[in-house]
């Protein structure tokens, strides 16, 4: 493309002159941001430089630029705000491009700044020079290589507009070292003109609102599917979210990114549906007749086999991003907008009706429940998985009781799912985990990020021993702030979910799924100055739990977990939502997945 | 951002295409900002989403407000264009998506370069088929033209076919340019 200028020069407004670098960090502090989470390196030594001289920018140096951009998700999501990443050229920009995706995935706004190399050396192959934009345009929902001082502080501000409106998403500023050095007047946020037409749409159509609401009323088998949207769309959201569902009376199910956007403990509550969700919520699913999907995509995790996802319904599907609408699943009702505007649309729109009697409904719900789907065998001689996420949920309730708010987040793989289906959530923001691109080593530098911004929470990462090694070296970060983030590792030895998967899909083939080298995580924790724990028995695990939790210190927890324990319930590859294998089920399991289902991911 | 609403049943991806949907050729008209890059965003969503290409023009066309127009022929189901449509207005630089192939309010034209090599009878009957054509020849030997032809697509596709047993040699085509009839601009 014959493109050249970015953006025309900024207005000038204030005779004082700032440099790029000093630019950069009065953006930054105009924005509101108090946090950043980066490692410094030649390219971006001049914003480094700026940074020491400015006491209202936080910042928290990682081990590893992917450890920084995890921290930033984790930061963003438990706070709403968007999280800031600062790294240099070359190999510090690509390896934050792992989080990157990650948050372009979940939807998580972030605003990462990346040095490279003098604008002269564009192109020449120049010490630790990589074509950051080029590698992350499809990583990111925007991204912009600054080549003019003048263009900076726009660029600055725009990104946050962008990263935090519409579809949350991450957004790259490329900044050459000489542009940090050059100098010119600074714009400040309100004074700057926009490059970009980007106004995404929040308010729903009034017309297809009502319609929602007029099948919703009809329904006699109604649910409500929420997913990450709601959680992005802020903690109105949520309350709008609760309001509509007690004046409809519907059951409510969420998808992993969606749990605390409806309380646990609220008697609607079906529990997360999909792959490894409730029972009961994809029974409902299935043989639900109207699913308002709010905030959701429809994610292959979600859907099982699609030509038989819920095949009698009607669907209203409200989002944000209109590519999302019948990109998989064809709906009825489509309302673009935010979640939480909608939903307060909505419930406008519903006024004084009383909910519909659903009361057949809920038997059959009831009955679904009566199946118990997450039962597992106990054991009195090893920790089950399950049951020291269970005891976790259930001795973290003293904090929560005395006021101090609890934050999960976790890893990639069985962990993650026995942590979504044993820990209960009752609010928003409170649960961080890597949902669609399923990024092992998430949980522990999102930890890191969570602990940061609320200093006085109780912030586990419940993890398993393969994925907590990827990003372990930021337990390192955890003990220079002193953020006494705590490590739940459920230690069965295996990447477990690929041992269930080789298990059930490959004929027993264990394959590189075992490591016979692991470190001694106490004496690891205690290497890196954080406090070691051990639990091998259930007996001693309650005590061990608490022993934790009193830590006002990092800790690594070696929780030695049953070693082949599989994660079910589960809708098997190529199945559908009413044709789940549970743990009593578990003697046939090879046989319950045919050859079609095998091929799938 | 566009307003690029899928919102009528034929926006699925899933029940239509899948199994039971045509493909057809599409044509689009994206008015983007012109900056570095607009246009990889453009075609990484095509190759990284599995979309076809046929064809691509793309240049600056208001330089006082930077923006360039780019034309992009493709082929899909119902749905698969109406995911390109709503992933197209979803990049920050896209201002305007429109969807212009078989739409009568709107023309689309392309210009092509095209070498034949004959003589004789098959000179003489290239001549008369470019003339037909209104193509106009822009270098001549003894025993080849090279004409500029400009038209349709399909016009284009009919004179390679026609030229084709008349000696053609090689064809060099813009891709499509469209532009809505009547005086707004969109």
């Amino acid at each position: 493309m014959t493109a050249h200028q970015t953006i025309s020069p900024a207005p000038v407004t204030a005779a004082e002159k700032l440099t790029g670098a000093e630019i950069v960090v009065r953006a930054l502090v105009d924005q509101g941001v108090d946090t950043l989470f980066g490692y410094p390196g030649g390219a971006v030594l001049p914003i480094y430089d700026a940074l020491f001289h400015e006491p209202r920018l936080k910042h928290v140096l990682v081990r590893h630029e992917q450890g920084a951009g995890h921290a930033a998700e984790g930061y963003a999501r438990s706070t709403g705000r968007p999280g800031v990443v600062l790294v240099t050229s070359g190999p510090g920009a690509t390896n934050a491009v792992t989080p990157i995706v990650d948050a372009l995935m979940d939807s998580i706004p972030l605003v990462v700044i990346t040095g490279q190399v003098p604008t002269h050396l564009i192109g020449s192959d120049a010490f630790q020079e990589c074509d950051t934009v080029g590698i992350t345009r499809s990583a990111t929902k925007h991204n912009v290589l600054v080549k003019d001082v003048r263009d900076l502080a726009r660029a600055i501000h725009e990104a946050f507009h962008i990263a935090t409106s519409g579809r949350p998403g991450p957004v790259l500023i490329d900044i050459p070292k000489d542009v940090q050095f050059a100098s010119c007047p600074y714009t400040p946020p309100g004074e700057v003109r926009f490059a970009h037409a980007y106004a995404p749409r929040r308010l729903g159509d009034p017309a297809r609102v009502r319609e929602a609401v007029e099948l919703i009323a009809s329904a006699r088998r109604p649910i409500l599917y929420v997913g990450g949207g709601v959680i992005n769309a802020g903690p109105t959201a949520s309350e709008a979210l609760r309001a509509f569902a007690g004046a409809t009376g519907a059951p409510v199910t969420a998808t992993l990114m969606g749990l605390g956007a409806y309380p646990a403990s609220g008697p609607q509550w079906l529990g997360m549906l999909g792959m490894h969700g409730a029972y009961e919520a994809n029974h409902a699913m299935h043989d639900c007749d109207v699913m308002v999907c709010v905030g959701a995509r429809f994610d292959d995790r979600v859907t099982g086999k699609l030509d038989a996802f819920s095949p009698g319904s009607k669907k209203i599907h409200i989002d944000i991003d209109p590519s999302s609408i019948g990109k998989i699943v064809h709906c009825d009702v489509a309302i673009v907008g935010d979640a939480g505007e909608v939903l307060a649309q909505m419930l406008d729109a519903w006024a004084g009706r009383q909910p519909a009697d659903l009361s057949p409904w809920w038997a059959q719900i009831d009955g679904w429940r009566a199946r118990n789907g997450f039962a597992y065998a106990p054991s009195d001689t090893v920790i089950k998985p399950q049951y020291a996420v269970e005891r976790l949920y259930a001795l973290t309730r003293g904090a929560e009781a005395g006021g101090r708010e609890v934050y999960i987040s976790t890893e990639v793989g069985q962990h993650q799912m026995w942590a979504a289906q044993f820990f209960h959530f009752h609010q928003p923001n409170r649960w961080m985990t890597s949902g669609g691109l399923g990024t092992m080593g998430y949980g522990l530098p999102a930890a890191v990020g969570i602990q940061v911004a609320h200093p006085d929470a109780l912030v586990i990462d419940i993890a398993g021993e393969a994925s907590v090694q990827m990003t372990m070296q930021e337990i390192s970060t955890a003990v220079q702030y002193e953020l006494p983030i705590k490590v739940f590792i459920l230690n069965n030895e295996w990447m477990g979910m690929v041992r269930q998967w080789q298990q059930l899909l490959h004929g027993e083939r264990y394959s590189h799924s075992y490591a016979s080298a692991l470190p001694d995580f106490v004496k690891l924790a205690e290497a890196y100055g954080a406090v070691g724990l051990r639990a091998e028995t259930p007996a001693e695990l309650d005590a061990k739990i608490m022993q934790m939790i009193d830590t006002p210190r990092p800790v690594i927890f070696d929780c030695r977990v049953a070693k082949d324990e599989n994660c079910l319930p589960m809708i098997p590859s190529g199945k559908a939502h009413n044709d789940m294998i549970l743990a009593d089920m578990a003697a046939e399991l090879g046989s319950l997945i045919e050859d079609d289902g095998k091929r799938l991911v | 951002m566009t307003d690029t609403l899928p919102a009528d049943p034929a926006g699925s991806a899933y029940f239509l295409d899948f199994e039971t949907g045509e493909e057809r050729r599409a044509t689009f008209a994206v008015i983007v900002d012109n900056e570095p890059g607009v246009l990889h965003r453009v075609v990484g969503l095509f190759s990284a989403r599995g979309y076809n290409i046929e064809s691509l023009t793309v240049a600056e066309t208001d330089h006082a407000v930077h923006t360039s127009r780019i034309t992009i022929v493709t082929r899909g189901r119902e749905g698969v264009l109406a995911q390109i449509k709503a992933q197209l207005g979803k990049i920050v630089q896209v201002r305007q998506v429109f969807e212009v192939g078989g739409d009568p309010r709107w023309v689309e034209r392309e210009l092509a370069l095209v070498k034949v090599r004959g003589t004789g009878e098959h000179r003489v009957e290239a001549l008369r088929i470019a003339e037909i054509f209104r193509a106009r020849v822009i270098d001549t030997g003894t025993d080849s033209f090279v004409f500029e032809l400009t038209g349709a697509p399909d016009k284009i596709n009919k004179f390679e076919t026609l030229m084709r047993p008349l000696g053609l040699v090689e064809v060099s085509r813009t891709g499509v340019l469209s532009i809505a009839r009547g005086a707004e601009r969109v």
